[in-house]
């Protein structure tokens, strides 16, 4: 095993380019589980992005929030303007693991991750986010909602990496995040539902329901349209429509779909007056 | 590529500059147990749940068990090994520890805690906790320890 440690993101990129298989690493906390175990299997290198402190920025500017690759939970934790304009970003980062986890982890890492059940993917989701990637080449945009084709298959090329990650700054009256696990810390999500309401319209993300993380299309025109929703049940058809949950260990897809109705439901019934009155 | 990389690193470690070779496969965990001495640190689960292997790293709680060693290089580590007695008394008086096996990493999550007391203020403290399994004491008692640690007399 080899690691390369770049000191500018100039550097990393090139190294990237004259070797696409390397793997990058930030705070560690998916690719270092159970690695003594694993090192067989491990990759043959890796490119440390830790040093790389451009990468370590957050940033307002007029219309986005910028989170540079590196910014972890808990630097968004430490930040009061975060909470105040993209609550749900604090809601999520409070819910990654734990403490230990908030500390390491970074965004960036949970976008690459691609598990169906993450945490911080969600929210950005729910936010517009935009993941900024850079090679050799240059940089390019790619919407978050369109980063994900498949199981753990991402628009990212092999010679790429993300460099920041950009939240259009954006007035909600609606949004809240709910992750539902069987304890409050260090539990993988059974099922994740967040929403987002502004003048661009509804934005329903399901997590742990799909191969990856997604937006809802039918429930979100449900919302927009106003059409009545007299009980959880109501919101099953577009739901059935937009995921695919399965039946796996820890839990089942009929129980699922259940929950996902009923959070939605229930929570747009208290932080939502408009969906109150179609009732 | 060279499959006997070492990588040369400065850091701090409980106050003092140390310099060390590490494999590109070293956790720091590996290295302050087995190069540096410091077995005080312990293995839980390997995989960043239980918080055993706890260490303050740039003055945050983060587990060893996931830390490559080449990333600590210019960076501040405290261990263990750096607890004062008056950090443990209240602990012990409070039957913070049975086994022992969480011990070290729930010291260092309280002393965090105790450093950072408008933590707080955001957070209950049995979320700030929550990182850090113990599996004789039913928390009770790690709550009751950091409690006198900090100085309040009650759960927030
Ligand atoms: C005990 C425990 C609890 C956890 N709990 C949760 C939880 O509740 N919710 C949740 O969502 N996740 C959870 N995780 C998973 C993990 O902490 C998150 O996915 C985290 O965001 C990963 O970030 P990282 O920087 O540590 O990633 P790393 O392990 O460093 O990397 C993850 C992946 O991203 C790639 N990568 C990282 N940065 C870049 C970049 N800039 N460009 C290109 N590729 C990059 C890596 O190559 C790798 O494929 C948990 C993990 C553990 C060990």
């Amino acid at each position: 095993m080899r690691v390369l440690m770049p000191e500018s993101v100039s550097e990393a990129l090139a190294f990237k380019a004259t070797n696409p298989d390397i793997v990058p690493i930030a705070g560690g906390t998916d690719l270092l589980v159970q690695w003594p175990g694993q090192l067989e299997r491990q990759a043959a290198s890796y490119l440390d992005l830790s040093g790389l402190d451009e990468l370590r920025t957050i940033r307002w500017t007029q219309d986005t929030l910028e989170l540079g690759a590196l910014t972890t939970y808990w630097d968004t934790l430490c930040q009061p303007r975060v909470g105040v304009e993209h609550p749900l970003l604090h809601d999520a980062a409070r819910q990654v693991g734990a403490i230990q986890i908030q500390t390491r982890g970074t965004w960036a890492g949970n976008i690459i991750n691609a598990s169906p059940a993450a945490d911080g993917v969600p929210v950005l989701m729910a936010y517009d986010a935009t993941v900024v990637l850079a090679s050799v080449d240059g940089e390019r945009q790619v919407p978050l909602s369109a980063f994900y084709h498949g199981y753990k298959q991402l628009e990212a090329r092999p010679h790429e990496l993300i460099r920041k990650i950009l939240v259009p700054r954006r007035e909600h009256d609606v949004q809240f995040f709910e992750k539902v696990a069987p304890r409050q810390a260090q539990a993988i999500t059974v099922v994740g539902v967040t929403v987002a309401h502004s003048s661009c319209g509804w934005r329903v993300v399901a997590s742990s329901m799909a191969p990856t993380v997604c937006r809802c299309p039918h429930l979100e025109s449900l919302l927009q349209e106003g059409t009545p929703v007299s009980c959880p049940e109501d919101l099953l058809e577009p739901l059935r429509a937009d995921v695919s949950p399965i039946d796996d260990l820890r839990s089942s897809a009929h129980y699922r779909e259940q929950v996902m109705s009923r959070v939605l439901y229930f929570n747009l019934g208290e932080t939502c007056p408009a969906f109150r009155s179609t009732r | 590529m060279s499959d006997n990389q070492r990588i040369e690193l400065r850091f701090q470690l409980n106050g003092e500059s140390v310099q060390v070779r590490v494999h590109p496969s070293d956790r720091l965990l590996d290295l302050l147990r087995y190069d540096l001495g410091l077995p005080g640190t312990k293995e839980g689960c390997g995989e960043g749940e239980c918080g055993a292997c706890t260490v303050l790293m740039d003055g945050v709680p983060a587990n060893s068990c996931l830390i490559p060693a080449y990333q600590v290089r210019g960076r501040t580590i405290l261990t263990i090994e750096s607890t004062e007695l008056a950090d443990v008394e209240p602990l012990l008086a409070a039957g913070t520890t049975q086994c022992g096996a969480c011990t070290p990493g729930v010291v260092m999550t309280a002393r965090w805690i105790r450093d950072h007391p408008e933590l707080l203020e955001r957070f209950g403290s049995r979320q700030l906790m929550a990182g850090n399994l113990c599996r004789c004491t039913g928390y009770d008692g790690i709550i009751d320890g950091l409690l006198a640690l900090v100085g309040q007399d009650e759960e927030a």
